[in-house]
């Protein structure tokens, strides 16, 4: 066993118990916990095939702010996940069901899995050598120039996400104050303020 | 570069004008620009279609081969526009009295249009699925638009949640498409899928991409969503539902199954025959309960998805022109049939039941008429267009040998007809008075009666969409 084949079933195992106690763990705090081990488990595998700008992708972006924001979002969520676990043991028998024949027509086809003459070839033809050309370079000239297009759409996808939440969830209020520093600015003092003598010993 | 940005030019000038509309409206007039801003969008939409409807014949690729540009997709696309415009501009009037006039609301269509138009083009898997996602995004949007009422609410939850279902039974298919022939362009996978028998791999591909596709176009057995989906939105919203995206979903299919999968039309034709035959028995039989127009226009659709999926079956160009021309009158059909469903109201309040259009006649006849006309067009009765459609795809599928679909499918249209002529007994000879109005804007009226006037006068030549349908077949299926 090569150093190589030690690091890779050492990243393997811990990305794949981080995933199973993720969806075991009781606790949704612990939750975040092993889905953070199972982004690390994941980001060394990326080291391991080579793609460093990745594994630090995910280090930085995944590990440093998507699985923090998940652990706030979820302390601050007073869900009860126990009872929402409850429903689930109903249907458990009919879950393990359909589980077991999916598990077996996975089998079937990894069984005899072949590939396309070419299909390999085909594969690499994509990604520019990497003996030559360093991961980000690859990368930018992939999302940037090859897949221009694709790029551009995710991006009206990511558009288009932002005008739902807006639109659902935006609403103007009529019903209270607001804050207008022009209207208070050019407030007229003589409409304002009137000035009173107020007599000794008399109210207004 | 830039023969590629010329060839996709009538989406890039789709999108660069809705979020330019987004952006001016949100500095100026925001709800109140809502009107102006529909008739743009459906302006523009117009003159897209009629761009794209005139413009260069022969079929070009940009991007590598991602995207692609041939007479199928352009009658796809023009069809897609013409429809949306027509929605938009029929259903103005109702978004503004039932008080959901938001600026974003054509321009989300707008959006979802670009979609469409990147989903009948696609030359690739990945491009398929941004398409996908982007129409189905602004849907799930629009589907919900009506936040204060919880039917609204729960009818975009309830698409989205499914939808997101159906994308990732999709993109596992995809996976397994692109592990077995090591590329996503469909020009790649035809070439690994050729010579007669396919890998098991492949084969599963195959039948998580038709089981996500089928779930957009709402094929029986992944139709749950449509009656409550339908139901739910607000009508000028299912309007939109009822007719663009499912010529979009129906294009997408055909593309995918004939430019990536036309190696192995053996396999898939069982899965569509099966899909067809239970959507078209489904359809009928599920609809004769419903006392809500919109649930039966529901069911409604789901049964006429089952007769497009039987042109497709055919896997021959005649089935594919058989599809396309059917398509675009049921697309005709439901615009008219919305325009009116949308104005149908008591009291100044909107009203769903079919009860309530007992007697409707006696108050509007020409209105009624029109339903009585469309209506029949829907059932299939011989003098109207929609007839044509329905003998166009039972042609096809006696052609390809399915007689026991063909037939199948003149028993579902047998009794799909009860409900459509259900409609018609209560405008007509209904025993109460229903007291439901229709008060229209012009353009709604003009979308019923246009659409109406089509379906008796397309009886002399279908207005020459056969030619089209034909040459847009030719270039799917070589």
């Amino acid at each position: 066993m090569t150093v190589a084949d030690f690091a890779f079933y050492a990243f393997a195992v811990t990305t794949l118990v981080g995933g199973l106690f993720t969806v075991l763990a009781r606790n949704p705090v612990h939750s975040v916990l092993w889905l953070i081990m199972a982004f690390i488990g994941s980001a060394g595998l990326f080291v391991v095939l080579g793609a460093e700008f990745l594994a630090m992708l995910l280090m930085i972006v995944y590990v440093g702010a998507v699985a923090v924001l998940f652990l706030f979002v979820v302390m601050m969520l007073d869900v009860d996940f126990a009872e929402l676990k409850a429903g689930m043991a109903k249907y458990m028998p009919l879950a393990l069901l359909i589980a077991v024949v999916l598990l077996m027509q996975m089998g079937m086809i990894y069984g005899t899995w072949q590939f396309a003459d070419g299909a390999e070839a085909a594969r690499r033809a994509v990604t520019p050598d990497m003996t030559e050309v360093e991961n980000t370079a690859a990368l930018g000239q992939l999302i940037y120039d090859d897949y221009f297009l694709l790029f551009q759409l995710s991006g009206l996808v990511l558009l288009v996400a932002m005008i739902g939440a807006i639109v659902l969830t935006l609403r103007h209020r009529k019903d209270i104050k607001r804050q207008d520093v022009l209207a208070q600015m050019y407030r007229d003092p003589a409409k304002a303020l009137e000035l009173v003598d107020v007599k000794p010993g008399q109210g207004l | 570069m830039a023969t590629d940005l010329q060839t996709i030019l009538p989406e890039l000038i789709l999108a660069v004008y809705a979020m330019l509309a987004l952006v001016g409206a949100v500095y100026t007039g925001k709800d109140n620009l809502t009107g102006p801003i529909t008739w743009l969008t459906a302006g523009l939409m117009a003159v897209l279609a009629l761009w794209i409807g005139t413009g260069s014949a022969g079929s070009t690729q940009a991007f590598g081969g991602m995207f692609l540009s041939d007479a199928y997709a352009r009658f796809a696309k023009v069809a897609i526009l013409i429809a949306g415009a027509a929605v938009l501009l029929s259903g103005q009037e109702a978004v503004a009295r039932r008080g959901l006039g938001r600026f974003e609301y054509p321009l989300l269509i707008a959006l979802a249009t670009v979609g469409m138009m990147m989903m009948v083009s696609a030359g690739d898997l990945m491009s398929l699925y941004l398409g996908l996602e982007l129409q189905s995004l602004a849907l799930y949007v629009v589907a919900a638009m009506n936040r204060d009422s919880v039917k609204s609410t729960e009818a975009g939850m309830k698409y989205f949640v499914l939808g997101a279902l159906s994308s990732g039974l999709l993109l596992y298919g995809a996976s397994l498409t692109y592990g077995y022939a090591g590329t996503t362009l469909f020009s790649g996978i035809i070439g690994a899928a050729t010579g007669g028998e396919i890998s098991l791999g492949l084969l599963i591909g195959l039948v998580f991409v038709s089981a996500g596709l089928a779930f957009k176009i709402s094929a029986v057995p992944f139709h749950m969503w449509t009656p409550d989906v339908y139901e739910g939105a607000p009508t000028p919203v299912t309007a939109f539902f009822a007719t663009a995206p499912k010529l979009a979903a129906m294009g997408l299919f055909a593309r995918v199954l004939f430019d990536a999968f036309g190696g192995a039309v053996g396999d898939w034709q069982q899965i569509i025959s099966l899909m067809a035959i239970l959507s078209m028995a489904l359809g009928a039989v599920a609809a004769i309960g419903q006392t809500n127009i919109k649930r039966l226009m529901a069911y409604s659709s789901i049964s006429h998805m089952g007769f497009a999926l039987m042109g497709l079956s055919a896997g021959t160009a005649l089935g594919v022109q058989a599809m396309l021309v059917y398509m675009a009158i049921y697309l005709t059909m439901n615009v008219g049939t919305f325009a009116f469903i949308m104005s149908m109201e008591r009291d100044g309040k909107p009203v769903t039941e079919i009860a309530s259009l007992n007697q409707f006649a006696k108050g509007e006849p020409l209105k009624a008429l029109a339903m009585l006309v469309l209506l029949f067009s829907l059932a299939g009765v011989p003098p109207m267009v929609g007839f044509f459609g329905k003998l166009y795809v039972l042609q096809a599928a006696v052609d390809a040998g399915l007689t026991w679909l063909a037939i199948g499918g003149v028993i579902a249209s047998v009794i799909s007809a009860f409900y459509y002529l259900r409609i018609v007994y209560f405008m007509y000879f209904g025993q109460t008075e229903g007291q439901a109005q229709a008060p229209m804007s012009p353009a709604a009226w003009v979308a019923l009666m246009g659409s109406a006037a089509i379906m008796v006068l397309g009886v002399v030549n279908l207005f020459g969409i056969e030619t089209a349908a034909a040459q847009a077949a030719q270039a799917l299926v070589n």
